[in-house]
């Protein structure tokens, strides 16, 4: 069997990217919070707050420690298996991504060292200022990136020439039609992300009553900002669906499962799409919602998926079904951050068992969104690198065999596989060890203790160097 | 435009990137080719906090090594990559397993052994990797108009494995004069030893190198041959480096044979480059054939020229921070 080189640098970039994904989504949102715990420590002296902040810290520090080293390969990626697109499109990706290190990266990882390992070393004042300055790091990185992938979406402000782009404007590229939506949409998932994480962290440890005090504060910071953040970013993807509208109308039918152009299309909530029949099956839809959304006319015109040549089409399943899958954890989203926000107005919030168990097991929920999300955007592009310009076949490495692609994905699964493993066993245990641990030293040197074990829910002892525990 | 060279200013400016890189994550790779041999697992404790803080930082230099390639010289982007597809595919393996370890080995209990070997294996992969990718640039790529079209494994021959033998045992003497500058007492000694082991390791591969180079490619001898008059130079400097590293170990220094370790690199990397000068993607393609657009270029030159005297700042400000010993104990947070 031939191997084909193009396939398998898909399925390697697309999971070498989503796994790099899941961490920056966290971290951006975890980033902020830690920041602001920072801030109200810093303001009010509550040990609660330093408390929290140092326990999410050591969350922080393992997450982002594998969103690093899943980015290093990122940057990589591009050339390895992308190299006529990297060629082809560098004048103006080249400086993009290299804007995003030197403004971002060196920021954030040369003040998380301070974050991490600075508390004792630095004033307090200059130690709040390195939270700020990493979570601000984590936002100028998503800005540059985001308007990387977004001139790829709605490509904007350059000219081809013999083969490559070159730049006409770069305030134009750079601030592309998709950039804002796509910026503002990405900054509420990671909020939201972040948010029912630690909301269903919170949770657990008070259905287990456990360092009570300090979770009631996270849980009820937490669940006033998603009854904002969650309505907020429907009303955001709202916007940012009708900019694809204007600019990509293929994946849109995609999205919404549209095969023949017209008025009144249904907004469908099941359906099978079959590409090759070109039609869906067992189709369960309101009439005329979906021309209403996104024309926001009851008989708005929606250009249907046999407009375009088959060859141009996206995989219409896979953006259809991920479309959905991030739409309906987003409502879901609502509902119970609604329900937790009129639960705490009436001070029910902490003794509602119920409500707390889903908040737990809402935990990987934003996780999912996230990924579905970006299998929209992402897959509705297709068959298209550079939207409308530069098709797939076009970039890859002409070098590249498909036995070398081949050992490369196995070996980014393994790799993967091995880290992602270990990870998830580690912030499990640093979960289960809580906020409310004492600062343990089994971990110590030689396993010696260096100070006398604190009890259990008393507070750090501050100026004692920390163990090496983190 | 024409007035200035901007292709001469990226060559600066990525030079400089890269040889940052090296000194910086040179050393603390280095920590981690030495970790297996340390005398015991405090020890290791101790000298993975010296690096600690600083190594993300250190690792972002070949993130702009790599980005900047792309927006100055996307030739060189386009053809490394493809020629070294396995060898890059290794070196970011051993990276990941290495930056893992910094957060994991911490919170391990009975699995601590794996997180030191996934340290020790990862750094000193990557290392290799690295010391390969020199040689395969010696070497030359084989590239037909901008594209490259050789082989999966070109890259590896005897010549690139011994320039990736010799990078091992230099990053490893980096490592060794830095963990003398962070700790003190057994393990100290422990680094003088080893620094001094190292040393004559260095040069002997600097030997072989020195001779092997010029009889594999021709182009080098030619350079050499014709600049002899004043490329003796480089031989001295490596050896006035080398007596002065000798002499502070003897002396038992704190910071000179750190210092003294990065004048030998620095000597190196400039013969290197010397050379090599002006080729980019040799044997065809020199810089001016490899440089992006002049407009991509002068866009990020504007930003670059600001902003990386402030991150050479705050990053001498967070070294200033965790300056001094590092003690068993010591985890910072
Ligand atoms: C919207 C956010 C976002 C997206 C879509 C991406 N990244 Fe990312 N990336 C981040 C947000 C981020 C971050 C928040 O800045 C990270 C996450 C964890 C971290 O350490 O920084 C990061 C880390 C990170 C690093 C390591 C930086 C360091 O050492 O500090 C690299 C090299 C990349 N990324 C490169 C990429 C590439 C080439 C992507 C495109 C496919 C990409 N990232 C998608
Ligand atoms: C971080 C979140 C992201 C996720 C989860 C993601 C996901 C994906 C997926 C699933 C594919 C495969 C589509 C297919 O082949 O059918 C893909 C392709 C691709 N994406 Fe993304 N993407 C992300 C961000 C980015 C960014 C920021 C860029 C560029 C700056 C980018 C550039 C590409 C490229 C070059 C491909 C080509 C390979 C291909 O189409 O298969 N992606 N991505
Ligand atoms: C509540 C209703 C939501 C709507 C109407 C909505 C709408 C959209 C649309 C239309 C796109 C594709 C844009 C394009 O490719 O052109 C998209 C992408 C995306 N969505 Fe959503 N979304 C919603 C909820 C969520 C939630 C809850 C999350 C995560 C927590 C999320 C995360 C993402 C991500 C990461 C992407 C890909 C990046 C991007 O293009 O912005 N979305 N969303």
């Amino acid at each position: 069997m031939e191997l084909d080189p193009l396939l398998l640098s898909r399925i390697q970039f697309a999971f070498v990217v989503s796994f790099h994904a899941i961490f920056p989504v966290f971290t951006i949102g975890l980033a902020s919070y830690i920041a602001t715990l920072e801030g109200l420590y810093y303001k009010t002296e509550n040990p609660l707050y330093e408390q929290l902040s140092r326990f999410w810290t050591k969350v922080f520090a393992v997450v982002f420690g594998m969103g690093v080293v899943s980015g290093i390969v990122m940057a990589f990626q591009f050339g390895t298996n992308w190299s006529n697109f990297s060629y082809a499109s560098a004048n103006f990706l080249g400086p993009i991504l290299s804007y995003e290190v030197v403004t971002a990266f060196f920021l954030e990882a040369t003040f998380l060292g301070v974050l991490l390992f600075g508390r004792n070393k630095v004033p307090r004042g200059l130690h709040l200022f390195a939270a700020c300055m990493v979570a601000l790091g984590t936002f100028i990185s998503s800005f540059w990136i985001l308007s990387a992938n977004s001139w790829m979406q709605t490509p904007a402000g350059v000219e081809v020439r013999e083969g490559m782009f070159y730049v006409t404007s770069w305030m134009e590229a750079i601030f592309n039609a998709s950039l804002w939506p796509r910026f503002f949409h990405m900054a509420l998932a990671s909020f939201l992300t972040a948010g029912f994480v630690v909301a269903g962290v919170s949770a657990w440890y008070l259905l287990r009553n456990r360092a009570v005090e300090m979770n009631r504060k996270a849980l009820g910071m937490t669940v006033v900002l998603l009854a904002i953040i969650a309505p907020a970013q429907l009303v955001v993807g709202d916007i940012h669906g009708l900019n694809t509208f204007e600019h990509q109308p293929a994946k849109v039918a995609a999205m919404e499962g549209v095969w023949e152009t017209q008025s009144g299309a249904p907004l469908l909530l099941f359906a099978i799409p079959s590409a090759s029949a070109e039609r869906n099956y067992l189709e369960i839809g309101i009439p005329k919602m979906a021309s209403l959304i996104l024309t926001h006319e009851m008989d708005g015109v929606v250009p249907g998926l046999k407009e375009w040549a088959p060859e141009d089409r996206p995989p219409v399943a896979t953006v259809f079904w991920s479309f959905r899958i991030m739409v309906g954890i987003g409502m879901l989203m609502i509902a119970v951050s609604v329900i937790a926000l009129v639960q705490r107005l009436r001070g029910r919030l902490f003794e509602s068992t119920r409500l707390l168990r889903v908040f737990t097991w809402m935990i990987p929920l934003p996780f999912v969104a996230v990924l579905a999300g970006w299998f929209v955007t992402e897959v509705g592009r297709q068959p298209y690198l550079v939207y409308g310009i530069l098709r797939l076949a076009d970039g890859v490495t002409p070098s590249l065999t498909g036995g070398m692609a081949l050992f490369t994905l196995i070996g980014y699964i393994v790799v993967y596989a091995a880290v992602f493993t270990a990870g998830l066993y580690y912030l499990v245990r640093l979960i289960q060890a809580g906020p409310d641990a004492p600062e343990t030293h089994t971990t110590e040197p030689g396993g010696r203790p260096k100070r006398p074990l604190s009890a259990v829910g008393t507070d750090f002892d501050d100026a004692a160097p920390q163990g090496a525990g983190r | 435009m024409e007035l200035i060279d901007l292709t001469l200013i990226w060559i600066g400016i990525i030079g400089l990137g890269v040889f940052m890189y090296v000194l910086m994550d040179g050393f603390d790779l280095g920590v981690g080719i030495l970790f297996p041999f340390a005398p015991d697992e405090e020890g290791r404790d101790v000298m993975m906090n010296t690096v600690a803080p600083v190594w993300d930082g250190n690792e972002t230099w070949l993130i702009l090594g790599g980005a900047g390639l792309l927006a100055a010289f996307p030739l060189v982007y386009a053809v490394f990559l493809p020629a070294l597809y396995i060898g890059v595919f290794l070196r970011l393996a051993g990276l990941i397993f290495r930056g893992i370890a910094f957060e994991f080995r911490f919170k391990a209990r009975t699995s601590r052994y794996l997180w030191n070997w996934s340290f020790f294996g990862g750094s000193l992969v990557a290392t290799f990797a690295q010391g390969a990718v020199v040689g395969a640039y010696i070497q030359g790529f084989e590239t037909e108009g901008f594209r490259y079209v050789g082989g999966a494994l070109d890259w590896l021959t005897p010549f690139t494995v011994m320039t990736g033998l010799a990078l091992v045992a230099g990053y490893s003497l980096l490592g060794a004069t830095w963990l003398i500058l962070k700790t003190e007492g057994p393990l100290q000694e422990w680094a003088y030893g080893m620094a001094q082991r190292l040393l004559s390791v260095v040069l002997l591969f600097f030997v072989i190198i020195s001779i092997w180079t010029p009889l594999a490619e021709a182009r080098v001898m030619e350079r050499w041959l014709s600049n002899a008059q004043w490329l003796w130079i480089f031989p001295v400097v490596t050896l006035a480096a080398s007596l002065w590293l000798w002499s502070s170990i003897q002396r038992r220094k704190e910071g000179v044979p750190f210092v003294a370790t990065m004048t030998l690199f620095i000597a190196f990397y400039v013969g290197l480059l010397i050379s090599m000068w002006p080729l980019a993607v040799p044997p065809d393609h020199t810089f001016w054939d490899a440089a992006s657009a002049p407009e991509s270029q002068l866009f990020l030159l504007i930003g670059v020229l600001f902003l990386i005297p402030i991150i050479l700042g705050y990053t001498a400000w967070t070294y200033w921070v965790f300056r001094g010993k590092v003690r068993p104990g010591m985890g910072y947070h």
